[in-house]
C-alpha cells in the first residue's frame, strides 16, 4: 500500500506536504521558545538546557533532520521529473498568469535558499551548542568570549550584534516567507483538504501564519542588535 | 488591422523547426483568430508556399480542437476562451504576435502548430468512463440528484480536453484534465460506483505517461478556456488518496 508514496505523483505529494506540514510546526514552536529570550535570559537559557545533549532532545533532533532530508530529496526528485515532463523545446515567449503567486512557481529557489540560512544558522548556534556537548565540551570560545555551551543567550548577543549576520537572517526569513505562503495552503490542497469555499481561508490562514513565524524569529533579531548597540531595551 | 506574425513551423515531428515572420493586412477587428490564420493560408497557397498547419474543427469552443499558444498565453490572452473564439479586436494595429505550438514532453509535436494530444485519450480509455448498459435512454429523473452536486459535476464536465493545463503548467502536469474528469463522474451517483477504481486507473496511466507532478501553482485554472477550478484536482486527490488507503 506504501509504495504510492513513492511511485504516484500524488503520493510523493503527499510525502511533501506532511514532511512540509511537520517542519512548519517545528518552526512555529522554535519561533516561540525564541520568543523567551526577548523576556528572559533565565528563561531562555532553561530552554537551551533542556534542549541540550538530552536522549528526548537529540532523538528529536535525528526526526527533525529526516524531515528536512526527506522535503528536499523529494524537492530534488519532483523538480527532476516536473522538467523532464515539461519536455526540451520551451516556449519563446510566456507570460505571467492572472492569480499565480510568483511564490508558488519559486518552491525550489525559495527552498534552497532556506536550507542555505539552515546551513549558517547551524553554525552559528547548534555547532556551538548541542554539537560541542555531544562532544564533551562545556565551554567554547565564540568571538574571543569563552561562552557556556548551554547559555544560548549569550550565543544570541554575540551573533546579532553584527549588522551582516542580522541582514543574513532577514533575507533568509524573506526567503522562508515566501516559501511558506504558498506552502501552508499548498500542503492542504496536496492532501485534498481544500475546495472553493476553503481556498480564501487557507490562503489568509497561510498568510498569517507564515507572517507571525517571520516577524517572531526577525523581532529576535533585530532588538538584539539594538540592544548591542546599547541605546535602548 | 495589420499584424507581424511570428509562427513555428516544423516539417514534421523529427525535423528541427524554427520561427518565421508573416505580415498579414487589411484583417477586420472582428476576424476569429484562426479566420485570420485562414486568410494567411489562403495568401500562402496563392503564392505557392506551404499553408500553416494548425488543429480546428467546432470552431464554437466545445470541441476541443484548437490550441495554440499565443504570446505567451494557451488560448492567447483572453481568459476563459478557446483559440476559435478569440477575435482579432484583442490586439492592437502593428502588433507581432507569437504563435507557438503546445509544449510539453507528453505532447509531441507533429507538424508545424499541431501537437498529438493522443496521450490524453490514453488516460480517458484508463477510466474516464462509467460503465452501464449501453441500450434504452434511461429516464432523466429516476435519480434524483442534488442540485449543487449536479452544477458542480457540470463544471468539470466543461472541459475540453484541449490539453491547455498540461501545455501551461511549468511541471507539465495533466492534473487538472485528470481532476475534471474524475471530478465531473464522483459527483453523480452513476460515476460513484466506479470512483476508487477510476482514480487509480487515471492518475496510473498519467504517471506512466509522463505527465508531471502538481504543484498548485493555479496555472492551468487561470488559463482553462473552461475556466475549470482546482478545487478538482482537491477533489481528485481525496479521491485516489481514499482509494489507495483502502487498499
Amino acid at each position: 500500500m506504501g509504495t504510492f508514496l513513492t511511485n504516484t505523483s500524488i503520493g510523493r505529494k503527499v510525502v511533501m506536504s506532511v514532511s512540509g506540514a511537520f517542519l512548519v510546526l517545528f518552526i512555529t514552536f522554535h519561533m516561540a521558545m525564541n520568543l523567551a529570550a526577548l523576556v528572559s535570559a533565565d528563561a531562555y537559557n532553561m530552554i537551551c538546557e533542556f534542549l541540550g545533549a538530552n536522549w528526548y532532545a537529540l532523538v528529536a533532533t535525528v526526526i527533525l533532520a529526516l524531515g528536512v532530508l526527506v522535503h528536499f530529496a523529494y524537492a530534488f526528485i519532483l523538480t527532476f521529473q516536473n522538467r523532464k515532463a515539461r519536455g526540451n523545446v520551451r516556449y519563446a515567449v510566456t507570460s505571467g498568469h492572472k492569480g499565480v503567486d510568483w511564490a508558488s512557481q519559486n518552491m525550489l529557489v525559495l527552498g534552497i535558499i532556506v536550507i542555505g540560512g539552515l546551513a549558517v544558522h547551524l553554525i552559528h548556534f547548534w555547532s556551538k551548542m548541542q554539537l560541542q556537548e555531544l562532544m564533551g565540551n562545556h565551554e567554547i570560545l565564540v568571538a574571543g568570549q569563552e561562552v557556556a555551551v548551554t547559555n544560548g543567550y549569550k550565543m544570541i548577543e554575540i551573533t546579532f550584534s553584527s549588522i551582516w549576520n542580522v541582514l543574513i537572517y532577514v533575507v533568509w526569513l524573506a526567503a522562508l516567507w515566501f516559501h511558506l505562503s504558498h506552502g501552508i495552503w499548498s500542503m492542504f490542497q496536496s492532501l485534498g483538504w481544500a475546495n472553493q469555499t476553503w481556498y480564501p481561508r487557507l490562503k489568509c490562514l497561510a498568510t498569517a501564519w507564515t507572517t507571525l513565524i517571520v516577524l517572531g524569529f526577525m523581532a529576535v533579531a533585530v532588538v538584539f542588535y539594538i540592544r548591542s548597540l546599547g541605546v535602548c531595551c | 488591422m495589420n499584424f507581424t506574425l511570428k509562427i513555428w513551423r516544423q516539417k514534421d515531428a523529427k525535423a528541427k523547426g524554427g520561427f518565421k515572420e508573416y505580415q498579414i493586412s487589411n484583417i477586420s477587428p472582428d476576424t476569429s483568430f484562426l479566420e485570420m490564420l485562414d486568410i494567411l493560408n489562403n495568401e500562402l497557397i496563392q503564392k505557392g508556399e506551404e499553408p500553416v498547419a494548425f488543429d480546428h474543427d467546432c470552431r464554437e469552443g466545445i470541441c476541443g480542437m484548437c490550441s495554440l499558444h499565443i504570446n505567451g498565453h494557451a488560448h492567447g490572452p483572453s481568459q476563459a476562451v478557446t483559440t476559435c473564439q478569440m477575435y482579432m479586436r484583442k490586439f492592437k494595429d502593428g502588433d507581432t504576435i507569437t504563435i507557438e505550438p503546445w509544449r510539453s514532453a507528453a505532447f509531441p509535436v507533429i507538424r508545424d502548430l499541431v501537437v498529438n494530444r493522443g496521450a490524453y485519450d490514453e488516460i480517458l480509455q484508463a477510466g474516464g468512463f462509467v460503465s452501464v448498459r449501453t441500450n434504452s435512454v434511461p429516464d432523466g429523473n429516476a435519480i434524483p440528484i442534488p442540485k449543487a452536486d449536479a452544477d458542480e459535476s457540470m463544471d468539470a464536465a466543461a472541459c475540453i480536453g484541449c490539453g491547455a493545463c498540461a501545455a501551461t503548467c511549468k511541471n507539465g502536469s495533466a492534473m487538472l484534465f485528470v481532476a475534471a474528469r474524475v471530478s465531473s463522474l464522483a459527483k453523480l451517483p452513476q460515476g460513484r460506483v466506479e470512483g476508487a477504481r477510476r482514480a487509480k486507473a487515471m492518475v496510473a496511466k498519467m504517471d506512466e505517461l509522463g505527465f508531471g507532478n502538481c504543484t498548485n501553482t493555479g496555472a492551468c485554472e487561470a488559463e482553462c478556456p473552461k475556466a475549470i477550478s482546482i478545487s478538482h484536482i482537491a477533489r481528485l486527490n481525496r479521491e485516489f488518496l481514499a482509494a489507495k488507503l483502502k487498499d
